[in-house]
């Protein structure tokens, strides 16, 4: 295969990859990083190198969308991402210690269950909940266009939200993955935001984590550019697609996408948690 | 300093205060998404076009050669670091021009960060400036954190 051949195939499997991350929050790397090393046969490391700068174009480009429209809301993203960096920090200092192989196998379990939670409707009753008093004073609630209109919205239990997002910061440093899914399900299994608001913020939150470790791996030789070339345009794309798409789809279907993903994300950690690659 | 007072105000003007700040918030939350927004969008736009341009010169030159990547062999150190990268973009190196790109996409949500912090104060929002600088902390200790 020549590079123009190999460009024009990345760059279309990016732009699904962008459309993927762009609607379920959980960016680009979840389908990348298994399409560049199974199919195309591209070592791990550039691999990962790629689909970090595939998470920050699918962070950044849907997000200019998400907030303009008043999907993503900028005071959760602003408030939980002391916790996924917090979290991050310190993954990244307990990667040394702990076994990431057991780490992998417990996330890939946990994302298989709630993966079959997150396929749940919420019920009148739980939508309709009194504001939690801490999320009152963050000003946390908001709301957003629905298809029937504006719709506003209470946050609940937010220290189990941050804590979450906590977790979900150190998974990110200890296996070097964007951890979208748990932020997604922390806000919309523990804080009751609506799905489109949990996706969308998601969304909108993933670049800074990503950005924080690109400087590392640009560092350490990782990401390279005619392998990047493609995936960024590519992903910036379906990107820009998938917000189209958000903004008229029925959560009923962006659920049922969201967890087809997350069941195949959670295979995969199972897989690479079980045979030692990691 | 309208914040200030409506705290500590418990008389009935504080129910008024309150409502003021309130309208007064959504303006300015709508502003600052759209700001935002747009920040986001020329960030994004801005390297897209780098990446574009570096991409015609790179293909153009080595589009017929076999495309390698099974085995990782690191970038050559002069892709590793800002001045290399700038160096060799100066010198219309396809690779150099794409790596510039690059760069710009990893600043823009940095730049985000940075921007709220400004859009929070305009909002005497202090609560969520400190949120903000905390997080640009974070940020920052592990960049510079990370190259030692």
């Amino acid at each position: 295969m020549n590079i123009l051949e190999f460009t024009a195939l990345v760059f279309l499997g990016s732009v699904i990859a962008g459309l993927l991350g762009s609607l379920t929050g959980l960016g680009g790397g979840v389908v990348l990083v298994p399409l560049l090393t199974l199919f195309f046969k591209v070592d791990i490391r550039y691999a990962i190198g790629a689909s970090l700068v595939s998470v920050i174009a699918t962070s950044s480009g849907a997000a200019a969308a998400y907030v303009k429209e008043g999907f993503s809301n900028i005071r959760i993203g602003m408030f939980l991402e002391i916790a996924t960096t917090l979290g991050a920090l310190s993954g990244a200092f307990l990667a040394v210690w702990i076994p990431t192989n057991a780490i992998a196998i417990i996330f890939g379990l946990m994302l298989l269950i709630s993966a079959f939670l997150s396929r749940k409707p919420r019920s009148p009753a739980e939508r309709s909940a009194s504001p939690d008093p801490l999320a009152t004073r963050l000003r946390l609630n908001g709301s957003f266009p629905d298809l029937e209109g504006t719709r506003s919205y209470n946050v609940q239990r937010v220290p189990a939200g941050f804590g979450i997002m906590l977790g979900a910061g150190a998974l990110s440093g200890l296996l070097g993955i964007g951890s979208g899914a748990l932020k997604v399900l922390a806000m919309d299994q523990a804080m009751r935001i609506p799905f489109k608001v949990s996706t969308t913020t998601s969304n909108f939150m993933i670049g800074v984590t990503a950005a924080a470790s690109a400087g590392v791996y640009l560092h350490r030789g990782y990401i390279d550019p005619g392998l990047s070339m493609p995936v960024m345009l590519g992903v910036l794309a379906g990107s820009l697609v998938g917000t189209r798409i958000l903004v008229k789809a029925e959560t009923k279907w962006l659920r049922l996408v969201f967890s087809t993903v997350i069941v195949l994300l959670g295979i995969e950690m199972l897989y690479k948690g079980l045979s030692g690659r990691l | 300093m309208r914040d200030e007072r409506a705290r500590t105000d418990k008389t009935t003007t504080d129910k008024q205060m309150t409502d003021n700040r309130m309208t007064d918030k959504k303006m300015t939350d709508k502003r600052i998404e759209n700001i935002l927004g747009n920040l986001l969008r020329v960030g994004v736009g801005l390297s897209a076009v780098i990446v574009l341009c570096g991409a015609a010169i790179y293909l153009a030159r080595h589009g017929h050669a076999p495309a390698t990547y099974r085995v990782f062999q690191g970038e050559p150190s002069d892709l590793h670091s800002v001045h290399g990268i700038v160096r060799d973009a100066m010198h219309l190196n396809g690779r150099g021009i794409i790596q510039l790109g690059l760069l710009f996409l990893i600043a823009t949500p940095v730049a985000r960060v940075i921007f709220s912090i400004w859009g929070f104060a305009a909002e005497h929002d202090l609560m969520y400036v400190v949120f903000t600088v905390t997080v640009l902390a974070i940020l920052i200790f592990s960049l510079v954190g990370s190259q030692m």
